[in-house]
């Protein structure tokens, strides 16, 4: 993975030096509160429902053992011993005290991490696929590009105050792990008729209360012209995207209201002059980064291992646990491993002081040290043998980390909700727990298989919810808690919103209502399908009429446009 | 007024027309202009012998000043709020893209721990704010002595030093 030289952690120390200096100036009195703000939001530091929240960011979802320890000591030493792992592959702090945030930052540089646009108005973390460098369907890690923007979008001079904030995801597979299409701007390394690879670029996707599935506005871009094509559209962006209405302002609006191609022609008017500058990346550079992210030395002789068979074929529970958490590696005889971070009764995505250290200590012995954080809140460890798998799934199991759950129906995808956002409208955990507790039959949620629920607690769509199969949003109706969802949606290659199914429910009511969609999936299911492949056969009017019998109104689709 | 010009306090004479009607008669002394004013009255004002300055905020395009970049020697740029970001745009289109020589000086609200972005970007004046200590804000600048991208300051980025 990629380290730090002298410059990177220069970099890092100041940052912490300048947040305690602005950090002391406000609790002196000199900084207002409105002053204040934004610094501390440049610093992904939130005031959030009863304490700050402080969002860490991990590069690409990218881990080593020893910053997972720092993020296990952080959650001891300054909170309530546990962290939260978001969908942007970052992690949250829910409860350290403000005064001690600068010392936070301070163990974070440490280990070569920071807060640094983990919020503002600003180019935030790139994201990636979580398989990035062991996937079998990759034609390039994608994560040196990750970091190459990451350094390019660090204190930005000029784009650090754009109308909203700017996410960017780099997916180098067939596969999209990495929800390329709903992002600020999508990169795909992909391959052109030369030969060459480059990248396709997708301009204008996103969630939130008005979810876009972006286009593509260059479908081959050479990698040296990079940085020069992602200035030319956040300067496009930054002078035109909307400052009026924060609900219209992220460029997928831009994009929309001034249409693909006048939108095209802008950003290619504005290259034409920025292309041949400085910006022009170097080979040299991006050998240098690629550098970082090499393989490690793997045992050619792994796949001759009959122990892991042998244990599939004697142990069910193992076998459950291998069918759903096991991600294929493009070296024979090595699996991925998702550490699943979704056991029942556990707010999904949090992790405990206790369960990162382990994991941290199983990273080390079974896999080169490294820890990916998923966009769907679980961890990976990407280079595990076939012959360890045994002994990392009983050593996972002690720490309530091997829920056998990967993709299925409990593997959701759940904002913080009510209970800790300050936005949110409507609970999230609580509807998780009362998914968890409808279907605790493993056996049956590997039947249904597939199914990525998502949820919501508001429209800002934090969950994901647009491009759940099924997605959950939270709405407030005469002060009670209500829950609209929606059918069919996608976020990977084959992206798509899902259909609105009708009137929202109520709160106790979701998983009753999950139960009956599920019925209907399987009385009609063919061979193989997922549940979004009979959705989308057959279409949402069997799901609806069996949730609303009276009431099967024609609805408009929720947001297909 | 109160300034930072090139990382040091002074004071200058030059004051800021925030509001000129176009038909009102030209302003004494040394006065920043509206951009709009200066168009309305551009023949009027190339007639007098004396330094010319504007000062444009994020809706108006530096596409519409290019022309007249020879006349002036201060451009001021509007922040009117933190969060408005344009001028960063603006300042570094005057800078690389029309090679601007005269100074770029930021009026409006111009918080101390923007000013290491806005001197990336260019501009090497700021309006220091009322009530706001100017030996506190000159700091600011040595806030980071390792900047990752090429812009106004340096020549090319971090890793060709690599």
């Amino acid at each position: 993975m990629y380290k730090y030289d002298n410059y990177d952690q220069t970099i890092v120390d100041e940052r912490v030096a300048q947040f305690r200096d602005q950090t002391e100036r406000f609790l002196a009195g000199k900084l207002t509160e409105d002053e204040y703000r934004p610094l501390r939001l440049m610093n992904g530091l939130y005031v959030q429902r009863y304490a700050p929240m402080l969002r860490v960011a991990i590069p690409y979802g990218l881990l080593s053992s020893e910053q997972l320890r720092m993020l296990a000591h952080i959650s001891r030493k300054y909170d309530k011993n546990y962290a939260h792992f978001s969908t942007r592959q970052n992690v949250q702090f829910n409860w350290p005290a403000l005064e001690t945030v600068p010392d936070i930052l301070a163990d974070l540089a440490s280990v070569e991490m920071h807060a640094i646009q983990t919020s503002g108005n600003d180019i935030r973390n790139t994201t990636s696929d979580q398989f990035a460098g062991i996937a079998e369907d990759e034609l390039e890690d994608p994560r040196p590009y990750c970091e190459i923007i990451r350094q390019w979008s660090t204190f930005h001079p000029e784009f650090s105050f754009l109308p909203r904030k700017f996410k960017i995801a780099v997916s180098g597979a067939t596969h999209d792990r990495a929800a390329v299409k709903v992002h600020d701007i999508g990169l795909y390394l992909v391959k052109n008729d030369a030969g060459e690879v480059g990248f396709n670029v997708i301009v204008g996707g996103g969630l939130g209360r008005t979810p876009f599935i972006g286009p593509s506005i260059r479908p081959f871009l050479e990698k040296q012209h990079l940085l020069s094509y992602l200035e030319a559209i956040l300067r496009v962006y930054n002078r035109f995207g909307r400052r009026d209405n924060m609900y219209r302002a992220r460029i997928k609006i831009l994009v929309n209201d001034l249409g693909k191609e006048e939108f095209t022609r802008q950003v290619e008017e504005e290259w034409s002059h920025i292309k041949d500058s400085v910006l022009k990346l170097d080979q040299k550079e991006i050998n240098r980064v690629k550098g970082f992210f090499t393989s490690p030395e793997y045992d050619k002789n792994a796949a001759e291992d009959s122990s892991f068979d042998e244990a599939e074929k004697s142990n069910k529970a193992f076998s459950n646990w291998a069918k759903r958490n096991l991600f294929t590696h493009r070296v024979a005889g090595y699996k991925a491993v998702v550490v699943s971070l979704k056991a029942p009764g556990i707010a999904p995505g949090d992790a405990t002081d206790e369960q990162m250290d382990h994991i941290a200590e199983l990273a080390d012995q079974y896999s080169y040290g490294e820890i990916v954080v998923t966009h769907d809140q679980n961890l990976v460890l990407p280079n595990v043998k076939q012959a360890d798998l045994f002994s990392l799934w009983e050593k996972l199991s002690e720490k309530n980390l091997a829920t056998a759950n990967i993709g299925l129906l409990t593997d959701m995808i759940c904002c913080p909700g009510l209970d800790f956002c300050a936005l949110a409208n409507a609970g999230s955990i609580p509807i998780a727990k009362q998914i968890n507790e409808k279907f605790d039959d493993i056996d049956y949620l590997h039947d249904i298989g597939d199914l990525k629920i998502k949820m919501s607690g508001c429209m800002n769509a934090c969950g994901h919810h647009h491009v759940g199969h099924i997605g959950i949003l939270g709405v407030r109706k005469k002060d009670e808690e209500f829950y609209q969802l929606t059918l069919g949606g996608s976020a990977e290659e084959d992206a798509c919103l899902g259909d609105r199914l009708g009137p929202s429910i109520a709160k106790e009511e979701v998983a009753d209502v999950i139960s009956k969609l599920l019925d209907v999936y399987v009385e009609l299911r063919q061979d193989e399908e997922r549940f979004l492949d009979t959705y989308r056969r057959v279409g949402i009017t069997p799901f609806k009429d069996r949730v609303y019998p009276k009431t099967a109104v024609k609805e408009k689709a929720y947001a297909n446009n | 007024m109160r300034i930072i010009k090139d990382k040091k306090i002074s004071d200058d004479d030059w004051v800021i027309a925030r509001e000129l009607d176009d038909s009102a008669p030209i302003p004494e002394g040394n006065v920043i202009l509206p951009f709009s004013y200066w168009r309305a009255n551009r023949d009027e004002l190339l007639k007098q012998d004396t330094a010319h300055a504007v000062w444009i905020d994020g809706d108006i395009e530096t596409e519409e000043l290019s022309d007249d970049l020879g006349q002036f020697s201060i451009i001021g740029l509007d922040f009117p709020a933190f969060k408005d970001g344009r001028s960063y745009t603006h300042a570094r289109m005057l800078r690389d893209r029309y090679n601007f020589e005269g100074e770029l000086r930021a009026i409006g609200d111009v918080l101390r721990d923007q000013m290491f972005f806005m001197f990336r970007c260019g501009i090497d004046c700021f309006q220091v704010s009322e009530g706001k200590d100017a030996e506190d804000a000159l700091k600011s600048f040595n806030d980071f002595s390792v900047r990752y991208q090429a812009a106004a300051d340096d020549a090319v980025p971090i890793y060709k030093l690599r």
